[in-house]
């Protein structure tokens, strides 16, 4: 049971299964401005054509009592099919991408590939002075990454955000 | 015709007339509206048929209000018609209003055509994107097929689970363009299906502590009053069969009758004494239909603090939002009190009776206090003596009556004097608190209840703010009695002023009032003015005998205040009283002056 006198925040990534409509993200994130809820980072692609189906994976973080209402608050939503929240429903893999551009000569460049290599990041574009580097994984692994770029020449990175999906066999349906 | 045949059975219609047949379809019977351009064919459709009343108002809030009235005095959803634009924007107010209270409301909104939607077209708002936090849930309409399956599923949105406003925004391609009229799905939503019968293990440990509680109380709210009379009357059974104390809400009154015994009268901000004692000291509290609301719980970490808790709520995302709760139970008012009842007769656990005889006597201690007395002396009216001779004097003549208001001081002195019996009989602007809603609500009451008395008790300030509705009840010969509690302030405001601002009475003095009697004649109305305490039973029973509609400008004491109080931020057990009443406190902390 949540406690209002409890101040410990904690994160959540919370899988939300929604009609693929007009709007609807406009729904959530305005639910989220409009009740000062905080999101560290929010994605959604259509995941189910046939039946029109989107998947929203929102990580945030709240007291107990907090996340409670935000759950309850998504879930209310008309459009709104299923909310599951990931981290508390058992353990869930969670995943983000990064595009990652360095720019340098020389030893740095060389520098960069090293890393890149060790961190299993891949180069998908490259020129004399610059790589892209296309690197998945969980957040806190592209920070390392990007944090050992920056003083080798870190110019641009561009990131999706979280996806995440339970571990095991169980499904997550409308 | 078979049921198949009919409904797979499609017809081609203008988008005008698919909107009016899926109104007819779901049971619509009136609309409040307002015409402009975007709307033109649906105002033309309408010419053309006789099976759905137009009613028009003076602006468009006073339709939303109209169509909240309406709604909340017959428990069917209201209607509302508006063009885009400025028709859309003035119906926002009344949205908000709705959704706070949780009212079923549908509002069609114009749209300027598909193709110019973006372009900052003549009367062009983004209505979905404005409202979209003003309402339950909205559409925007950009293909005539799917124009007849979102006004079905707009009702059953607007109707279901905890009820609210839905937009339709239908731009004029659609109305005039040709398209199939499908009749109501069967099928259940696809994703909407909020939760009505309770969970029994919930409604199990319910009963368990409502058995073994030696201080309990039932807290109910408007809740109660969506889920239909039949809630109502199982709450009271609930109540007797059980001998518990019950207080409610604003938005409750009426669910549980005035005058039983058992009722402790409102409870919250300018709740009775005796009510917010017993919700601070009770052992077991039951919540139905409330929300604990900030005007309710006063400051929430001295809220009843040695309390187990049960709340029932349609609305899973009102428990544990703002109180903790002990035990919760997901489900519609009307079910949740059938499944306490068949429980509690099926559980063998006696009651501590003797426990709840010795609570019934603190309660009748703090009864004594008389916290809603006053003194009526002299010839200045009182204006709690005025709300209590127009509840004495309804009640003899034994006519139904609905009582509206609009927001302040006589808002409240209507919740604490004016007794409800029944429910749906009281309309009011709890959530949002909306200056100039008690006149179209009150229209929008006496459209449902053509014979009834249905009387407006306002303010001379919020009354201003829709008074071009006076024009409306002369069109339709609506004989609402607009009953003005005039104090020459906003008295809510100056209020606050004395108590919290060292009575500097900045901008709350209502200069330049109209000549109300004359204004009343003006929108062919009759007009009454009171001034003496002696004149005014004769003065209540003119207005009421009266055919037609009537402002009664009765002027009150002006500096009156409006107790008990909680002040903001303060507790239950920290009341203002009323001068020369015993066991209050005075003052309000720096704290609490930030509150609302
Ligand atoms: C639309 C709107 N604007 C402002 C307020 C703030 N407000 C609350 S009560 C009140 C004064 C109302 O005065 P009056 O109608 O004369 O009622 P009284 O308190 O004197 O009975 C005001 C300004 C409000 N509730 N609604
Ligand atoms: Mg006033």
């Amino acid at each position: 049971m949540p406690d209002p006198s409890e101040t410990t925040l904690r994160n959540a990534t919370i899988a939300v299964l929604v009609e693929n409509e007009a709007g609807i993200l406009a729904r959530v994130v305005g639910l989220f401005s409009g009740r000062g809820y905080n999101i560290e980072s929010l994605t959604v692609a259509p995941v189910d054509a046939d039946r029109r189906l989107s998947r929203i994976t929102i990580v945030t973080s709240g007291t107990d009592m907090v996340i409670e209402q935000i759950k309850a608050q998504l879930d209310r939503l008309v459009p709104v099919h299923k909310v599951s929240d990931l981290t508390l429903e058992g353990p869930h893999l969670a995943r983000e991408l990064a595009l990652i551009k360095v720019v340098g000569r020389g030893e740095a460049r060389m520098e960069a590939l090293r890393l890149a290599d060790a961190f299993r990041a891949r180069v998908v574009d490259a020129t004399i002075e610059s790589f892209v580097f296309e690197m998945t994984g969980a957040g806190e692994k592209l920070d390392a990454f990007i944090a050992l770029m920056r003083p080798i020449g870190l110019a641009e990175v561009s990131r999706t955000g979280v996806v995440a999906i339970a571990r095991g066999p169980g499904g997550f349906e409308a | 015709m078979s049921a198949t045949l009919q409904t797979t059975e499609t017809r081609t219609m203008t988008g005008a007339e698919i909107v009016l047949q899926a109104l007819k379809d779901n049971g619509v019977e009136v609309i409040f509206g307002y015409p402009g351009g975007a709307v033109l064919p649906l105002y033309d459709a309408l010419f053309q048929q006789n099976a759905i009343r137009h009613i028009l108002v003076r602006h468009e809030q006073a339709a939303v209000h109209a169509a909240e009235g309406y709604a909340r005095s017959t428990g069917k959803v209201g209607v509302v018609l508006v063009t885009s634009g400025p028709g859309a924007t003035n119906a926002v107010t009344g949205l908000v209003d709705a959704l706070m209270d949780s009212i079923p409301v549908i509002c069609l909104t114009g749209q300027v055509p598909t193709h110019l939607i973006g372009n900052d077209a003549f009367q062009e708002a983004d209505t979905t994107g404005i409202t979209r936090p003003a309402t339950k849930h909205n559409y925007l309409v950009k293909d005539i097929k799917k124009l007849a399956g979102t006004v079905h599923e707009a009702f059953y949105v607007a109707k279901s689970g905890r009820p609210g406003p839905v937009v339709i925004d239908l731009p004029k391609d659609i109305l005039i363009g040709k398209g199939p009229y499908n009749e109501a799905p069967q099928a259940p939503h696809r994703s909407y299906r909020p939760q009505t019968e309770p969970d029994m293990t919930s409604i199990r440990a319910a009963v368990r502590l409502l058995k073994g509680a030696r201080r309990p109380i039932v807290y109910a709210g408007g809740g109660v009053i969506n889920a239909g009379p039949e809630a109502s009357r199982l709450l009271g059974d609930f109540v007797r069969m059980t001998g518990m104390p019950c207080t409610h809400t604003l938005m409750g009154l009426g669910a549980f009758p005035s005058e039983d015994p058992q009722f402790l009268g409102m409870l919250g901000m300018h709740g009775t004494y005796e009510a917010n004692l017993a919700m601070h000291g009770c052992d077991v509290m039951l919540n139905i239909g409330a929300r604990f609301d900030d005007r309710v719980t006063g400051r929430l970490n001295a809220f009843s603090p040695n309390s187990k808790k049960i709340h029932a709520d349609i609305d899973p995302s009102s428990i544990n939002k703002n109180v903790k709760v002990d035990v919760a139970i997901v489900g519609d008012a009307g079910a949740v009190l059938k499944a306490l009842i068949e429980c509690w007769q099926a559980d063998e656990q006696p009651q501590d009776r003797a426990a709840i005889a010795e609570w019934w006597r603190a309660i009748d201690g703090w009864r004594g206090t008389g916290c809603l007395q006053y003194r009526q002396e002299g010839s200045i009216i009182k204006p709690q003596h005025a709300v209590k001779r127009l509840y004495e004097i309804t009640r003899e003549m034994g006519r139904e009556t609905f009582i509206t208001t609009e927001v302040g001081q006589h808002q409240m002195w209507a919740a604490q004097y004016f007794g409800f019996q029944k429910p749906n009989r009281w309309m009011t602007s709890g959530g949002l608190g909306t200056m100039g809603y008690g006149l179209p609500a009150a229209m929008g009451v006496q459209i449902a209840h053509p014979d009834a008395l249905v009387i407006d008790i306002a303010g001379e300030a919020s009354i201003l703010m829709n008074i071009q509705e006076m024009g409306t009840l002369a069109q339709y010969r609506l004989p609402v009695k607009v009953f003005i509690l005039n104090n020459e302030y906003m008295g809510m405001v100056r209020q606050w002023q004395e108590l919290l601002h060292g009575s500097r009475y900045s901008e709350s003095y209502s200069e330049a009032l109209p000549d109300f009697v004359r204004l009343a004649e003006a929108f062919h109305a009759r007009g009454m003015r009171v001034t003496e305490a002696s004149q005014l039973d004769d003065a209540i029973r003119e207005m009421i005998a009266h055919p037609g509609p009537v402002i009664a400008d009765i002027a009150v004491a002006k500096d009156e205040n409006c107790f008990p109080m909680i002040p903001s931020g303060a507790a239950h057990n920290e009341m203002i009283l009323a001068p020369g009443q015993e066991g209050g406190v005075t003052g309000v902390t720096d704290e609490g002056k930030v509150l609302v």
